[in-house]
């Protein structure tokens, strides 16, 4: 959280401090890969209102969750001459000719929330291994031994396995001990609640219900998990992890059948990428940026310039601090919670 | 020969072994005879396979055939088991439906919004109405749908491939639209029980055994009443010891299945918070036993002596997909609606000309799909206790799939609600098993197409031969 707090204070003086020399109407430009989610237009509306503000236009095409349309997408904005293109990239592979010839064209380029391996582009996100290692370190606390379970999310996506390189790292010491048995690890197609329901219910079954734990890679999934975990009358007394900060999530938190939501606030995300692009924009070297490091945890290993946010890992403890930045209402989340039961609910 | 039933169009007796002579009495489809014996080699496959990786407490020492993952195995075959029995009609007419998964979402998504932002705070949360409104509200709009899809199809004279695939596409906008995307959770305690969750949400073994012995007695009768029918319309007879046969395997099948669904106990921990929310004396020594030494013990629950038992019984969506399935076969054998959807989809030119409105039919049929859908929506979010617009998507492939391996034909005019059904219970058992055994998702999906189209495969040289 300080981490995260610091990366944001810093992101804001820099653009409190710079923002009087900035020229106008530059045009910033967002290639999402799909509509079809809450989030993103959480990130736009925080994406544009930065961008706005600097008296920049913001436009921006939706891929529909398919590479061609994003490819001819780019190839679009190129041709209107915009300023800076940020991409969500559908297929981080498939994207990057369309990343060297934006670049040809002197358009600057940023990769958001999905790693583009182009040296080029500027990629900005939370850190996804570091979301896995937060995930796996509140279970560890919870239940230092025993038997595990892992969902994961869906096998096509890299966020997937970058989530269980950072669970795995941290849960190493004691799986190479032996205290904690990996007993289930199922890929979640589609990242399905229903098909994570259906993963931890043969889990269960499998296993007895000697399920001591469940790391769950997403909240959405963890909705799957717990309802199985109810089923077997077992909610509540097996820690669960998800992440994305899902009202219901938290209202589990709340309730104690969910342990941790990693929440990566999109809004925060949205704000420092926008700002980075609106001082790209003006010609400012990416590497002076605040919050810049060296990022080389790509499939590729190529290298890249990063802004990497620490996420927020929300248990009962913290949950003041979702409703406080007002990602949601204090009736939401405590709904159905005992009074005194959580302090955030009173 | 005299015996031989009314398909009249099989080799000499001379010729017949005494396999093709019994099942020519017993007038069993050898089709759905292949699903059953293919079912059962995939139920023991995976117990023994599982049992060879590690032991568990099925028949064969694996971890599949027990009554636990059984009851399970039903009740994640409900949803698409209901949808099937639609699609079976809207394939006999020569018509497909790619909309049901999207329909499903948005049906969810909508009944969710409708439950838990307004029904919820307007009536009190947990109001005892709020479970009947959302699923009347559920089964209307998916009618409501379905209807409208009907219409475009019949009278627009859109190809129903056409728009149920605007449909796929468009549904799916919709159900983001109406909650913008978010997760709606929870659902109506009541509501949640039609999804198989919690310990109300079965019958208990005294129902169930009496809805067994009904189904026993509703197999006696019918066999009886097709036998006077037969007499009084001097149709050939089934010989007696056929009769018998068929008698007792029906009664086997519907008493076995009540005794795997009583087989399986409420959990533990369940019981435990039911026993102690109820004021139920819990046994002496509960406390000091594990879990799994009450109440699993040697996998035979029942005779659990000193610990505290509730058998389940049949879940309410099993119950709700049987009564569809039951409703659905009389629909399709028993109305001149459904003999009228036969008959167009064996040759729509005839039935047009023989007087059958097939527009107002074809639209009738869609609607139909549409409430099956509505009711599947509201078995499948009150499972998940949760709805979201990633619910169902995609799962008209499996509802067709299903009915397809069932033996529906393509061509039209062929295909049976059972079969249909079977074909869910196939595929759930293959999907199932291959997660009960580990197997990386991507294998799943190679096996699952592949069956598929084996089934088509077989169905195809049966169908030659029979010509």
């Amino acid at each position: 959280m300080k981490k995260f707090a610091a990366a944001l204070a810093g992101a804001v003086f820099a653009m409190s401090f710079a923002a009087p020399a900035l020229a106008k109407d530059k045009t910033i430009a967002v290639s999402w890969k799909t509509f079809q989610e809450e989030r993103w237009k959480t990130d736009e509306a925080a994406i544009r209102a930065v961008v706005e503000a600097a008296g920049n236009k913001y436009i921006s095409t939706d891929a529909q969750l398919s590479a061609q349309k994003q490819a001819a997408d780019i190839e679009g904005l190129i041709s209107q001459k915009v300023d800076v293109i940020l991409v969500v990239a559908f297929d981080s592979d498939a994207i990057l000719p369309s990343f060297k010839a934006a670049s040809d064209a002197g358009v600057k380029m940023l990769s958001y929330d999905v790693l583009v391996e182009d040296p080029n582009a500027l990629y900005v996100t939370f850190d996804n291994v570091g979301v896995g290692r937060l995930m796996a370190k509140e279970i560890l606390a919870a239940k230092p031994e025993g038997n595990y379970a892992f969902i994961k999310g869906d096998k096509g996506d890299p966020n997937a396995t970058f989530l269980f390189e950072g669970i795995t790292e941290v849960l190493k010491e004691n799986l190479d001990a032996g205290k904690i048995k990996n007993v289930c690890e199922t890929f979640t197609d589609g990242w399905k609640p229903d098909n994570a329901q259906k993963n931890m219910e043969q889990c269960l079954t499998a296993n007895g219900n000697k399920i001591d734990a469940v790391v769950s890679e997403n909240d959405g999934m963890a909705s799957g998990v717990v309802a199985a975990l109810d089923a077997q009358g077992l909610a509540g007394t097996v820690p669960v992890s998800g992440q994305d900060g899902d009202k219901a999530a938290l209202n589990r938190v709340a309730l104690g059948t969910q342990t941790v939501s990693v929440w990566k606030d999109a809004r925060a995300l949205g704000k420092v990428a926008a700002e980075a692009a609106n001082a790209i924009a003006e010609g400012t070297d990416p590497t002076t940026l605040p919050g810049v490091s060296r990022f080389a945890g790509g499939a590729k290993k190529i290298e890249v310039n990063a802004i990497l946010l620490a996420p927020n890992p929300i248990t009962k403890a913290n949950l003041s601090d979702v409703i406080d930045a007002g990602w949601i209402s204090k009736d939401e989340a405590c709904a159905g919670v005992a009074a005194g039961a959580v302090p955030a609910c009173g | 020969m005299s015996n031989s039933g009314n398909t009249g169009s099989g080799p000499a007796a001379s010729e017949e072994g005494p396999l093709a002579r019994f099942l020519r009495a017993t007038e069993i489809d050898t089709r759905m005879l292949g699903m059953i014996a293919a079912l059962l080699v995939i139920w023991v496959g995976f117990d023994v396979y599982s049992g060879m990786l590690r032991p568990g407490l099925g028949i064969f020492g694996g971890s599949f055939l027990w009554p636990r993952n059984l009851w399970i195995l039903l009740v994640q075959t409900s949803t698409i088991a209901v949808m099937t029995t639609g699609m079976v009609l809207i394939i006999v007419m020569r018509h497909i439906d790619l909309s049901v998964g999207s329909m499903l979402s948005f049906i969810a998504v909508a009944t969710g919004v409708l439950q838990v932002f307004h029904l919820g705070p307007a009536l009190g949360v947990g109001h005892p109405a709020i479970w009947l409104i959302a699923v009347i509200f559920a089964v209307v709009l998916g009618g409501l749908i379905g209807c409208f899809n009907g219409f475009l199809v019949a009278y627009a004279r859109i190809p129903s491939f056409i728009v149920t695939l605007g449909g796929l596409i468009a549904f799916g906008g919709s159900a983001f639209l109406i909650a913008s995307g978010v997760t709606v959770a929870p659902m109506d305690k009541t509501f949640k029980i039609i999804g198989g969750n919690g310990p109300l949400a079965s019958i208990g073994p005294f129902w169930s055994w009496v809805l067994g012995v009904l189904a026993c007695v509703g197999i006696v009768l019918a066999i009886l009443n097709s036998r006077r029918q037969r007499t009084r319309f001097k149709f050939p007879l089934r010989p007696v010891w056929a009769e018998l046969f068929i008698g007792a395997v029906g009664c086997v099948v519907a008493l076995g299945t009540t005794a795997v669904v009583n087989a399986y106990a409420w959990p533990h921990k369940v019981a435990e918070a039911y026993a102690l929310e109820n004021n139920i004396t819990i046994p002496a020594g509960i406390e000091n036993v594990d879990g799994e030494a009450i109440c699993m013990a040697a996998g035979k629950v029942v005779k659990c002596a000193d610990g505290l038992i509730f058998q389940t019984g049949y879940p309410i969506p099993v119950l709700i997909a049987l009564s569809v399935g039951f409703l659905m076969t009389f629909i399709a054998n028993r109305t001149r609606f459904g003999r009228y959807v036969f008959a167009i989809g064996g040759n729509p030119e005839a039935a047009e000309l023989a007087g059958i409105n097939t527009k107002k039919l074809t639209m009738l049929v869609f609607t139909l799909m549409g409430a099956l859908v509505g009711v599947s929506a509201v078995i499948a979010s009150a499972r998940l206790d949760a709805a979201t617009t990633a619910l169902g998507t995609l799962s008209e492939l499996y509802v067709i799939a299903a009915a397809v391996i069932g033996g529906t034909s393509l061509a039209g005019g062929i295909g049976t609600i059972y079969g249909a059904m079977l074909g869910a219970l196939l595929m759930q058992s293959l999907q199932s098993g291959m997660t009960l055994l580990n197997f990386e998702s991507a294998y799943k999906d190679i096996v699952v197409g592949s069956v598929l189209v084996f089934a088509v495969f077989v169905d195809q040289i049966y169908r030659r031969r029979v010509k």
